[in-house]
């Protein structure tokens, strides 16, 4: 198959994007600024990210289709309010994840955001799940841009009049050349900001715009160490199918009340694992000095015993320092446990530590 | 003589007597992007013509640094481990990674004077 171009690639280009293929397309890893430079602008202004390669899947129906993707989402979607988002997964029938997404309530049904490695898997799936009842598209003439950062919002209200007015976490449909766009006050970088979900032909022009107006085009590159250092997942690092929402320490994002009820995919093992406890938890990993651990890297106690592994890792810009986040035994997932990572062939110090490593800004809002 | 001379794994070296400055290229350091990590060979070892002599990281990646002589290493530039950013800034001089005293001066006969590595850079990039 081809690898395929999002409506910005001649922008990237223009902007001198190095380019990476990351699920089929040709994405921006960074740009000629380099990534510690594109975080920090995030971090301090407004970075604009192409995250178009993710699945916008619409599903269409009412009462019914609530009723029938509670079966499906640990989530209390009967409950959720129009344009209002919840972050979920889609879990296989042993808790396993298989997708993250976020699930946002409009007028003619649901908007699902899709990680781009899995949307296509998860239309087949949710398609199964459904019997084929609704309809649904997964939609290929729309972008994905996302605005990020403490400017980000002031910078959107120029072009999008009220934009700043979006409580986290929900949304409403804007327009942009008399084009209908929906807006999201969200994103993944640990900072305030915004998705924004337009027609493909339309994505140049507002993207161009956000960089008249003082935003810069940030490459997937930064993204990676925005969200680490904010303590959020990866899919396929840091969540997949051998890993469940209590493993991965996200049991925050289950439904008290869905759980209470326990008639969803995968309930009877989250019910387990919550009564029981869990033998693997995701935590937030330390290393002392400078030492950067990547995926793979074993974790081992004080015993020398191996207890883990990282599932993500790199150098935070904002830290300035080393991060990581891994799965290890459940009696080791205390904050400040002592732990040693093998790294090159020599054990490391590093220490079990609570996320984000970065404090989030995120305005506040209903939800 | 003091030209300096390029390997093809993309390190500089600059002979004074017997010993030996070495340090990664410009090209390397444009490849690599911003340079996060460094980790150098002990001050008293023994390093190989073409065996790995230290690492450098980005935010994205590790990359061995390869020693382009054989020798004994006399000195490291701790600078750059406190702050790996040196390396990005300015990687063919004050950035230097390693000094060895150098076994046998033959070896560097086999590498590439300026004009041919920044040929080499090119075709490879």
């Amino acid at each position: 198959m081809d690898t395929k171009k999002t409506s910005l690639y001649k922008l990237h280009q223009d902007c001198n994007a190095k380019f990476v293929e990351f699920a089929g397309y040709h994405m921006p890893i960074q740009y000629s600024e380099g990534i510690v430079e594109e975080h920090k602008f995030t971090r301090n202004h407004s970075g604009i990210f192409d995250v178009s390669h993710m699945g916008q899947l619409f599903i269409y129906g009412g009462n019914e289709l609530i009723k029938d993707l509670e079966k499906i989402f640990p989530l209390n979607l009967k409950n959720l309010k129009l344009n209002h988002s919840k972050y979920s997964f889609l879990m296989d029938k042993n808790a396993g994840i298989q997708d993250d997404l976020i699930i946002t309530k409009i007028s003619e049904g649901f908007l699902i955001i899709l990680n781009a490695a899995c949307k296509n898997d998860d239309f087949k799936i949710l398609k199964d799940l459904l019997n084929e009842k609704y309809k649904m598209v997964l939609d290929e003439n729309r972008s994905l841009i996302a605005i990020q950062g403490p400017k980000s919002s002031q910078i959107l209200n120029e072009v999008f009049s009220q934009v700043k007015d979006l409580n986290f976490m929900s949304g409403n449909w804007f327009l942009f050349d008399n084009q209908k766009v929906y807006i999201t006050r969200s994103g993944y970088t640990g900072e305030d900001g915004f998705e924004i979900s337009i027609p493909n032909n339309f994505a140049d022009k507002l993207t161009r715009e956000l960089i008249d107006k003082g935003s810069k085009l940030v490459g997937l590159g930064a993204r990676d160490t925005l969200r680490l250092e904010a303590g959020l997942c990866l899919y396929g690092h840091d969540l997949d199918k051998d890993k469940t929402p209590v493993e991965a320490n996200l049991k925050w994002a289950i439904s008290k009340e869905r759980i209470s009820k326990g008639d969803f995919i995968g309930s009877d093992i989250i019910i387990k694992q919550l009564n029981n406890g869990v033998t693997k938890i995701r935590v937030g990993i330390k290393p002392e000095g400078r030492i950067i651990a990547r995926e793979k890297t074993k974790i081992f106690n004080q015993s020398d015993v191996h207890i883990g592994e990282i599932t993500s890792g790199t150098f935070g810009p904002s830290v300035d320092g080393p991060v990581a986040m891994g799965y290890v035994e459940n009696k080791f997932s205390k904050n400040n446990t002592k732990v040693f990572l093998e790294v090159r062939g020599k054990k490391y110090a590093a220490s079990i530590c609570s996320l984000p490593f970065y404090k989030k800004s995120y305005v506040k809002g209903a939800n | 003589m003091s030209e300096v001379k390029y390997s093809k794994e993309h390190e500089w070296i600059k002979l004074e007597g017997d010993v030996a400055t070495i340090g990664i290229t410009k090209h390397a350091t444009e490849m690599l992007g911003d340079i996060v990590f460094a980790e150098l060979p002990e001050k008293g070892s023994s390093v190989e013509k073409d065996g790995t002599a230290g690492v450098v990281e980005s935010t994205k990646a590790a990359s061995d640094v390869y020693t382009p002589v054989s020798g004994e290493v006399v000195d490291t530039n701790q600078a750059i481990v406190d702050d790996p950013s040196k390396i990005n800034q300015d990687p063919e001089n004050s950035a230097w990674f390693f000094k060895l005293k150098i076994k046998d001066v033959s070896e560097i006969k086999s590498l590439m004077n300026k004009e041919d590595y920044d040929k080499f850079a090119k075709e490879n990039d």
